[in-house]
């Protein structure tokens, strides 16, 4: 095994796999439509060894530093010169990411498997979902990869095809109008995306971002500022900043609840990512740091006030999703190591945290025929279980000392201390009005759902009649009484063991917060050093 | 780096036609706007790749041409031309769905976010509360009494 550690290729093996794994497995399942067990095999087993093939790049990408794999041994033809084909890196970031996705990936995938074994009809899982997911998780590793910006976009288009997909999965009516909105919305940020490439491509005449980083150098203030402009607003309809950022709550509730779970953990996350690389990699000097900062401030602000008036619980949310993207971009904003540091620790605990929120809204809604504080009341004497579920990861987005939330955030507040510029100041105040905010928020689903008798709310007599699963079946089914719903018995143990596993996760970034901080002040160095990237990819000039 | 003004002035005028349409309400029309607004970024990049030259090929040539035309250019174009049709087509089986469901082929409203606009300030705040004793019926009784209707206590 040692032996095999040392091995300088091994690296350069393992970096296109977690695009490679996924899209075959994805090629397999499309096959075996009609053995479901077949297909939950081999998703099952592509996502394991996505895991593992991600731990091991985040310790290649620690111990020997960045990775970059030129695809078809098209490299530089010399030193100094950009690569003529496409080119994968894994830096100390990357590889972080692709190990948080890919296990909230494997959780949130057991958990729709378990779901639809225990609540689905025959049709149940749908056939198409297992694949449709694939090749989600391959986009969303593509995006992670990606060395050059085309590459980026089509890691963006692949994710964000299989996303329609999966959104408006059943075709319902609820599901293919907020699947419209989506789909618009997405196409119109791929088409900005693009015309920044076509543009950034015209001034440059290179698109692979080592290259890009060297030669935008060269290019005058003025339009490297513009270039910037035209790709932030691409990736900020993506992560959702604020004012591109109204069309996230509007689509994400009416999926399944381990659709909205991994929408809501990865693909915002990718629109982070891109707004690190594009900030750091090919922009830095921080000519929209000022922007930056009042649109993270805004995000946080509005976004957690829009969760206030929420009565359904997946709807608020998405508005917390929101607002806690903000926290990341106050971070990236701040150009300093410590606020990148901040920024990349809270991108891993929010993606944990917040799947692992939309995971028991999905158990709420099954054991309790509802996902609205209108007609949710009792659940902590109905079942101590799902109450605990649900504070344990309720407590850590709201921040609250032991957990990872408030690690994350207190590196964020001491970053913008540091800096301790009025703008930056004013967003700690912000920040810290909405920690204490998104508290509200959550104790206020506390309060309702958990601790009132279900008399008590207004609705509370009305319940949906039976979980489902993928599918939709609001039409089929009108509200029924809650006295005359079945019995939907236990939690089944194959949509809560995932649940747990994702609170162990999140719980063991609080445990194990020393080194794992330590090493995200390693890649925030790391990216914003720039130089080891772009030797890694252009050779020693 | 040199350009030609023509290709510019038709790039601005299909962005222009296709913003106009994509902030319609018609599905239809939305879309013709999405695909004008890529033929028009398709342009751009064909012209940020510069002149027209020789085939990428080694060996060919056209027409006394000197320099060669950018390959790339043509790649990254062909794949956006791919992408934007697959969606396309996504876009027209959601339109054709939207329209059986509907009859109407029309971007609609979020039901849930029209009611929470709705709401008055009292009621946004009361809104997931069972309404509470009227306190304009207050009386010495215990609340429970005055919240009964008709119940008027003492008064």
């Amino acid at each position: 095994m040692n032996s095999l550690m040392l091995n300088p290729h091994l690296a350069q093996v393992l970096t296109p796999l977690p695009v490679l794994v996924p899209l075959l497995a994805a090629a397999i399942t499309l096959f075996a439509g009609r053995q479901p067990r077949l297909q939950r095999a081999i998703t099952v087993l592509a996502l394991s060894l996505m895991v593992a093939i991600s731990a091991a790049l985040v310790y290649l990408a620690d111990r020997d530093g960045t990775i970059a794999l030129q695809v078809g041994g098209w490299g530089p033809t010399e030193p100094g010169m950009g690569p003529l084909g496409i080119t994968l890196v894994v830096d100390r970031l990357s590889a972080l990411m692709l190990l948080v996705s890919s296990i909230v990936l494997l959780a949130v995938v057991f958990y729709a498997i378990g779901q639809g074994i225990r609540d689905g009809d025959g049709r149940q899982p749908v056939s198409i979902f297992l694949p449709t997911y694939l090749v989600l998780s391959a986009g969303v590793c593509m995006a992670f990869l990606a060395g050059d910006l085309f590459n980026l976009f089509v890691g963006f288009e692949v994710l964000l095809s299989a996303s329609f997909v999966l959104l408006t999965i059943g075709a319902s009516k609820e599901r293919v109008r907020a699947g419209i909105s989506y789909v618009m919305v997405s196409m119109v940020s791929s088409m900005v995306f693009l015309l920044g490439i076509g543009l950034v491509y015209a001034a440059t005449g290179t698109l692979n971002m080592a290259e890009l980083s060297v030669r935008l150098g060269d290019v005058g203030d003025g339009t490297r500022t513009a270039l910037f402009a035209v790709l932030l607003v691409a990736f900020g309809i993506k992560a959702a900043v604020f004012p591109l950022s109204a069309w996230l709550p509007d689509s994400y509730p009416t999926a399944p609840a381990p659709v909205t779970a991994v929408f809501a953990g990865l693909l915002t996350k990718v629109g982070v990512y891109a707004i690190i690389r594009a900030h750091s990699l090919l922009f830095p000097g921080g000519e929209m740091d000022q922007v930056l900062l009042v649109a993270g401030l805004l995000t946080m602000v509005v976004g957690i006030l829009g969760a206030i008036a929420q009565s359904e619980i997946k709807r608020l949310l998405s508005f917390t999703l929101v607002s806690h993207i903000g926290y990341m971009v106050f971070g990236i904003a701040l150009s300093t190591e410590l606020g990148m540091s901040g920024a990349i620790f809270y991108v891993a605990h929010h993606i944990l945290v917040q799947t692992t929120l939309f995971l028991v809204v999905g158990l709420i809604e099954r054991q309790a025929g509802a996902s609205t504080l209108q007609r949710l009341g009792g659940l902590a004497a109905a079942s101590p279980l799902l109450a605990f579920v649900f504070v344990v990861p309720a407590l850590n987005l709201g921040g609250i000392p032991p957990f990872s939330g408030f690690i994350g955030k207190v590196a964020l507040l001491e970053a913008g201390a540091q800096v301790g510029s009025v703008l930056a100041w004013t967003l700690v105040a912000g920040s810290v009005i909405t920690s204490l905010l998104t508290l509200y928020v959550v104790t206020r689903v506390w309060t309702k759902a958990f601790w009132r008798s279900r008399d008590d709310a207004p609705e509370g007599h009305l319940s949906a009649s039976a979980p489902t699963a993928l599918l939709d079946n609001t039409e089929e089914s009108m509200d029924i009484a809650l006295v005359e719903r079945d019995d939907v018995g236990r939690m089944p143990v194959g949509m809560l063991a995932p649940t747990g596993a994702l609170i162990t996760v999140g719980l063991l970034l609080s445990v194990l917060a020393g080194p794992i901080f330590a090493y995200t002040e390693r890649a925030a160095d790391e990216v914003l050093d720039r130089g080891q990237y772009i030797s890694a990819v252009l050779g020693e000039p | 780096m040199t350009t030609y003004l023509f290709p510019l002035i038709i790039i601005g005028g299909l962005t222009t036609t296709g913003v106009y349409l994509l902030l319609e309400r018609s599905l239809t029309r939305m879309l013709l706007g999405l695909l004008l607004i890529s033929n028009a970024i398709n342009l751009l990049i064909l012209s940020a790749g510069g002149p027209r030259g020789n085939p990428p090929v080694r060996g060919r040539t056209s027409a006394g041409e000197t320099t060669t035309a950018d390959p790339l250019a043509q790649g990254l174009i062909l794949t956006a031309i791919v992408i934007t049709m697959g969606i396309a087509a996504f876009v027209l089986a959601l339109t054709y769905r939207s329209y059986r469901l509907n009859t109407v082929e029309e971007v609609g409203n979020d039901p849930e976010d029209t009611r929470v606009s709705q709401r008055t300030g009292t009621e946004s705040f009361d809104a997931d509360n069972r309404p509470g004793p009227d306190r304009t019926r207050d009386t010495d009784l215990p609340d429970e009494l005055d919240a009964i209707p008709g119940f008027e206590g003492s008064r």
